[in-house]
């Protein structure tokens, strides 16, 4: 995967989407927390979050499939917040789960969604046959979308969202629970997208995916915003932050104890390779190795690591990515894509 | 006409995927059939009362045409969450709840003349207005199309929506006067049969047919029209403050 930034947007860029203040309540929980950010025509947008922080409702109210209880939306300079259905013909969805027909076939799906935004018959055909083969389903057209995989479902399901060419591309968790090779081939498919000048807003809680695909993040957590800004700007806070990596002979989790006591200057925290040990001015290796060898601990490998936007997420969230992970897919397990 | 795109689409579809499926054919056609058939073996009636019948049979045919896939399917779209695709159309509400009952009008118009058409090998139907029976079939089969989609956007799961919608069916037949005049219903219940919308079908229907309605028939039709606007406007409502959380 080739690192594709979208090289369209840059600072002084014409919004598509405005969002000022939006809440939405559920009962008792706030599930999306007076959010403001805007989407600029070109951007991919990032929202970053772990379970529950948010990333559906937002969608949700951003296509009119939900009310929020308030706060503003623009799209295209149409007031969305009243009238959901101001500028449904400008944007695609992909929802986190697919909502095609299973009774019909691949391209029958894909000819029904675009009749849905009044393209012609033959234009229907020709769009929904150059999509097929553009996502490689083109064998399986005529088959029953219930007997699809879920690499092919998803696949399918974008397709269908970017059926009627909408400037605007909503897609939620685009790649969870499917295989490595698949979800490569999707965020190529996205990247490839954006270069042909839709803009998209995509929610995901890989942080890699995010860093390769989107140019602006925003970090949600428990319905708030914590942070937005382009990757760059992101990566630039670990500038000049120095970081080594040490790992041990045997497991043990005094070490960073040992460090700290005596270099309170140091910054120390366990990883699932040993520990991390951080610091803004260079770190010099040999007092470290030596303290924690004297303490009975044996280092096997010490290297110098370089942030990654990973570091600058738990940073700001104090959510730890791993942990993250590893949630969802315990939970896309039990549950079906 | 992009709208009138979807639209048609809309329709087709479910004219495909539902209405077609010999499941629903047999259940829309083959219940009222039973129904006559049973009639004649118990009361040991003759052809020639046929005529008699026919108003009661033509209105079940509409009840059970209209009401029985339109609450599934709607139910069970909003299930499997296709529904939302819908949603996300760029067309009103109006005009996409339109489109799916319109399916529904269509089965239970076209299931209104089967017993017509059986009856008319049987009997002589020289006397039947078809110029009020006609517009009256496709009213009523609004009207009972408007009351599924009340009882499919009222219920979450599918099975309930056959249950709600029975609890309604099944109680219409004896209330609306299909088979028994609404005189001849005990006092207290005569005021719900005026509560529903298929009393003022059948009066058309039997009007139509045999010419011994009970009320004017403009007043039948208005207050049909009525209950065809007032039922799919509560429909509405209830969708964009159910489903549009
Ligand atoms: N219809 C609903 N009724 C009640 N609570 C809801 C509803 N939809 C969402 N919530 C709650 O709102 C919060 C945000 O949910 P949301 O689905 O937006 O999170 P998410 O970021 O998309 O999570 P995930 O990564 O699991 O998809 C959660 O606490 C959720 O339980
Ligand atoms: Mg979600």
């Amino acid at each position: 995967m080739t690192k594709q930034k979208s090289n369209q947007a840059d600072d002084n860029q014409e919004s598509l989407i405005d969002v000022v203040r939006l809440t939405k309540k559920f009962e008792d929980i706030t599930a999306v927390d007076e959010i403001s950010f805007s989407l600029n025509r070109g951007d991919i947008f990032g929202f970053l979050g772990p379970n529950g922080a948010g990333k559906t409702t937002t969608i949700n109210m951003l296509t009119g499939l939900s009310r929020p209880d308030s706060g503003t939306i623009k799209a295209a300079g149409l007031d969305c917040t009243k009238n959901p259905k101001a500028a449904q013909h400008l944007i695609g969805v992909v929802p986190d789960e697919s909502n095609l027909y299973p009774e019909l076939s691949g391209f029958d799906n894909l000819c029904f969604c675009a009749s849905l935004y009044g393209i012609r018959k033959k234009e229907r055909c020709e769009r929904a046959g150059e999509l097929l083969q553009v996502f490689g389903l083109k064998e399986s057209a005529n088959r029953k979308f219930s007997g699809y995989s879920k690499g092919m479902k998803r696949k399918l399901t974008i397709a269908a969202g970017i059926i009627h060419r909408p400037p605007i591309l909503f897609l939620d968790e685009p790649t969870t629970g499917i295989d490595v090779a698949s979800a490569r081939q999707i965020r190529q498919l996205i990247a490839n997208l954006n270069s042909n000048g839709t803009t998209i807003f995509l929610t995901t809680h890989y942080i890699e995916e995010a860093e390769r695909l989107c140019n602006r993040i925003a970090f949600i957590v428990n319905g708030r915003i914590n942070r937005i800004d382009t990757v760059e700007n992101l990566m630039r806070r670990t500038q000049g932050q120095q970081m080594v990596q040490f790992a041990f002979q045997t497991a043990t989790n005094k070490a960073c104890e040992y460090i700290i006591a005596k270099f309170p200057n140091l910054r120390c925290k366990t990883v699932s390779e040993g520990i991390c040990v951080e610091s803004p001015q260079p770190i010099r290796v040999g007092p470290l190795v030596r303290l924690l060898e004297d303490n009975g601990i044996e280092v096997a490998e010490a290297k110098k690591i370089f942030p990654t936007l990973e570091d600058v997420f738990v940073e700001i969230t104090g959510i730890e990515a791993r942990m993250m992970k590893q949630e969802k897919e315990k939970m896309k397990m039990g549950g079906n894509a | 006409m992009k709208t009138w795109i979807a639209f048609w689409n809309i329709l087709l579809k479910d004219i495909c995927s539902y209405y077609l499926k010999p499941p629903n054919i047999s259940w829309g056609l083959l219940f009222p059939l039973v129904w006559i058939t049973m009639f004649f073996i118990r009361s040991g009636m003759g052809m020639d009362k046929l005529p008699d019948l026919l108003p009661g049979l033509v209105a079940l045919s509409i009840l059970f045409g209209t009401t029985s896939v339109l609450s599934v399917t709607v139910t069970f779209e909003k299930k499997g969450r296709s529904f939302e695709r819908l949603l996300l159309a760029p067309i009103s509400l109006e005009i996409l709840m339109l489109a799916k009952t319109s399916g529904a009008i269509l089965f239970g118009t076209i299931n209104a003349l089967v017993p017509i058409f059986v009856a008319m090998f049987l009997t002589d139907l020289s006397a039947i207005n078809w110029y009020v029976l006609v517009p009256a079939i496709v009213l009523i089969a609004v009207s009972s199309t408007f009351l599924g989609l009340f009882i499919a956007v009222s219920v979450k799961e599918v099975f309930e929506a056959q249950t709600f919608s029975n609890f309604f069916r099944f109680p219409m037949i004896f209330l609306c006067g299909l088979f028994f005049p609404i005189t001849s219903l005990p006092i207290f219940l005569r005021p719900l049969s005026y509560a529903l919308p298929l009393t003022y079908g059948t009066d058309i229907l039997r009007g139509s047919m045999t010419g011994s309605n009970v009320m004017p028939f403009a007043l039948d039709f208005l207050v049909l029209s009525g209950f065809c606007a007032v039922l799919f406007y509560i429909s509405l409502r209830n969708i964009n403050k159910k489903w549009i959380t």
